[in-house]
């Protein structure tokens, strides 16, 4: 009476597993890349205390932060073509929100880390006589960009699981690849157990990775 | 020091009707005063009295509401219808002045070494063999040759703000500031912090010293300054200001120093 487990059938489909996992990793890969440059020139306007400037940045940071991811894509996907007038592939619907989101919360960890140096840093730094580039490049950056790692690596973590989420815009991911071999086999304890088991692979070593360094940067 | 300080001699520093608000407090309210080249001036006076914001005035880390500033052969007018030096132009008026402040502000991820260097290599463009020649020879004097290769959590306060020194010094600046920076030191590393600083008025470095301590303003000033709420209600030779204060405010001010400043006869 006890469930019978087949894993046998989910490895003969390890040509689809592989294109689940290499979209999961290259969506996680590029949308923290494209996050980290929205972060960085975002994050450095904020700097510049123009309210024209700043006030943007700020309700798209809040925009992002403040709804859902899976609500993002789907408007994303549904309603920007409409307002855009444009077909938009689901691919890249899918692609810009979660660009935007991580971007969201790169613009708020660097600029977290810039505003945690000391302010005594700055005026050393200022009555040496070093100009705003000088002082970001030698004296604030190697010290803050010390303090944005762990926050950032942690949000790629968060990232790459996000990317699950591609799934309701039919993206195949890894999550995706599951539901179709779910469709295909009738065996959703395995898939699914399958599809958690690789997650986790992934992540796991990650994860310890980056509370090692935590660690490392704390002390 | 005091043949240094005498009227007249070449002027290196003008201040006139100079003045700082942060909304409605008015931190400087009208100062004025004039440093020769190569003299000592002692800035005393209480907490909150503006002492800090007038000394950051002078190297524009604070921009004044108005006033006229000169340092060298470059003259400022603040206020309204005038416009401050900005970027590199403001950087350069910066690199002439070097300013030491109360908590150190080293460089953390620099050696002491590189703390030194910082100045010369990243704001003169200085060949970094060059810079560390001038470095080295600079934390020498300052008594650390032995600690070039320490990161600045590993020294001790008076160690620390004698790097800071000699990373101002080795801009060759042609005037510098001190803002209490014995105040965060234990007592006992006071006086290895002090005894640079003699130093360098002793060889003519063209100083502004904001500082509580009563023995060294009478020891080493040329001139000086007693400010009380954001004005300079007395000025003049050490020896006068510091012993026969004419003005009621200063003299309570002092009283509470007297054992100090009769501790050592000059
Ligand atoms: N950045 C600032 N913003 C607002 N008020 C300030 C600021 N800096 C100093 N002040 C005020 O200006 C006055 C003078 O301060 P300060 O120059 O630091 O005095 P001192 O160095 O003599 O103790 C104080 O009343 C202080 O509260
Ligand atoms: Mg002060």
């Amino acid at each position: 009476m006890a469930y019978k487990w087949d894993f046998g059938l989910i490895f003969s489909y390890a040509n689809f597993w592989a294109k689940g996992l290499g979209i999961t990793l290259a969506y996680s890969v590029g949308t923290v890349l494209g996050g980290l440059i929205i972060g960085v020139i975002c994050g450095m306007l904020l700097l510049y205390k123009r309210k024209w400037l700043t006030l943007p940045i700020h309700f798209y940071v809040e925009l992002f932060r403040c709804t859902p991811l899976l609500v993002q894509i789907v408007w994303f996907y549904y309603a920007l073509p409409i307002v855009l007038a444009v077909e938009l592939p689901a691919w890249l619907a899918a692609g810009l929100g979660l660009t935007l989101y991580m971007g969201s919360f790169s613009t708020e960890i660097f600029r977290g880390g810039i505003i945690s140096i000391d302010k005594g840093q700055w005026q050393a730094a200022r009555a040496l006589g070093m100009t705003n580039g000088e002082m970001m490049r030698h004296i604030i950056l190697p010290q803050a960009i010390k303090r944005m790692v762990p926050p950032f690596v942690n949000q790629s973590i968060i990232q790459l699981k996000n990317t699950s989420l591609l799934y309701v815009v039919a993206v195949p991911d890894l999550m995706y690849t599951g539901s179709i071999v779910v469709s295909d086999t009738f065996r959703p304890l395995e898939v699914y157990t399958s599809v958690a088991a690789m997650y986790f692979a992934i992540l796991y070593p990650l994860t310890l990775w980056a509370s090692r360094m935590e660690a490392k940067v704390d002390q | 020091m005091t043949n240094n300080g005498t009227p007249g001699g070449d002027v290196m520093v003008r201040v006139e009707g100079l003045r700082k608000s942060y909304g409605t407090v008015e931190a400087v309210r009208g100062v004025s005063l004039d440093v020769h080249r190569g003299q000592v001036v002692v800035v005393i006076g209480p907490s909150g009295c503006g002492k800090s914001t007038f000394l950051r005035c002078i190297n524009l880390l604070e921009t004044p509401s108005a006033g006229t500033l000169r340092v060298g052969d470059r003259t400022i007018d603040f206020g309204a219808g005038h416009t401050m030096p900005r970027g590199r132009d403001l950087a350069r008026f910066r690199a002439r002045i070097g300013m030491v402040f109360q908590q150190f502000d080293l460089f953390p991820h620099m050696t002491a070494l590189g703390n030194v260097m910082s100045g010369p290599v990243i704001v003169k463009k200085m060949r970094e063999s060059e810079a560390e020649t001038i470095a080295r020879d600079l934390l020498a004097k300052v008594g650390l040759a032995n600690f070039t290769a320490r990161f600045p959590r590993e020294l001790s306060g008076g160690q620390q703000q004698r790097v800071a020194i000699a990373r101002a010094m080795a801009m060759e600046p042609e005037l510098m500031l001190f803002d209490e920076v014995t105040s965060a030191l234990d007592p006992e590393l006071v006086g290895e912090v002090l005894d640079v600083m003699k130093e360098l008025a002793l060889e003519g470095t063209t100083m502004i010293v904001v500082t509580h301590e009563m023995a060294f303003a009478r020891d080493v000033a040329d001139h000086v300054v007693v400010m009380d709420a954001g004005q300079v209600v007395e000025q003049g030779a050490a020896a006068d200001v510091l012993l026969q204060p004419k003005n009621p405010r200063t003299a309570s001010f002092l009283s509470r120093f007297h054992s100090t400043i009769g501790e050592r006869k000059a």
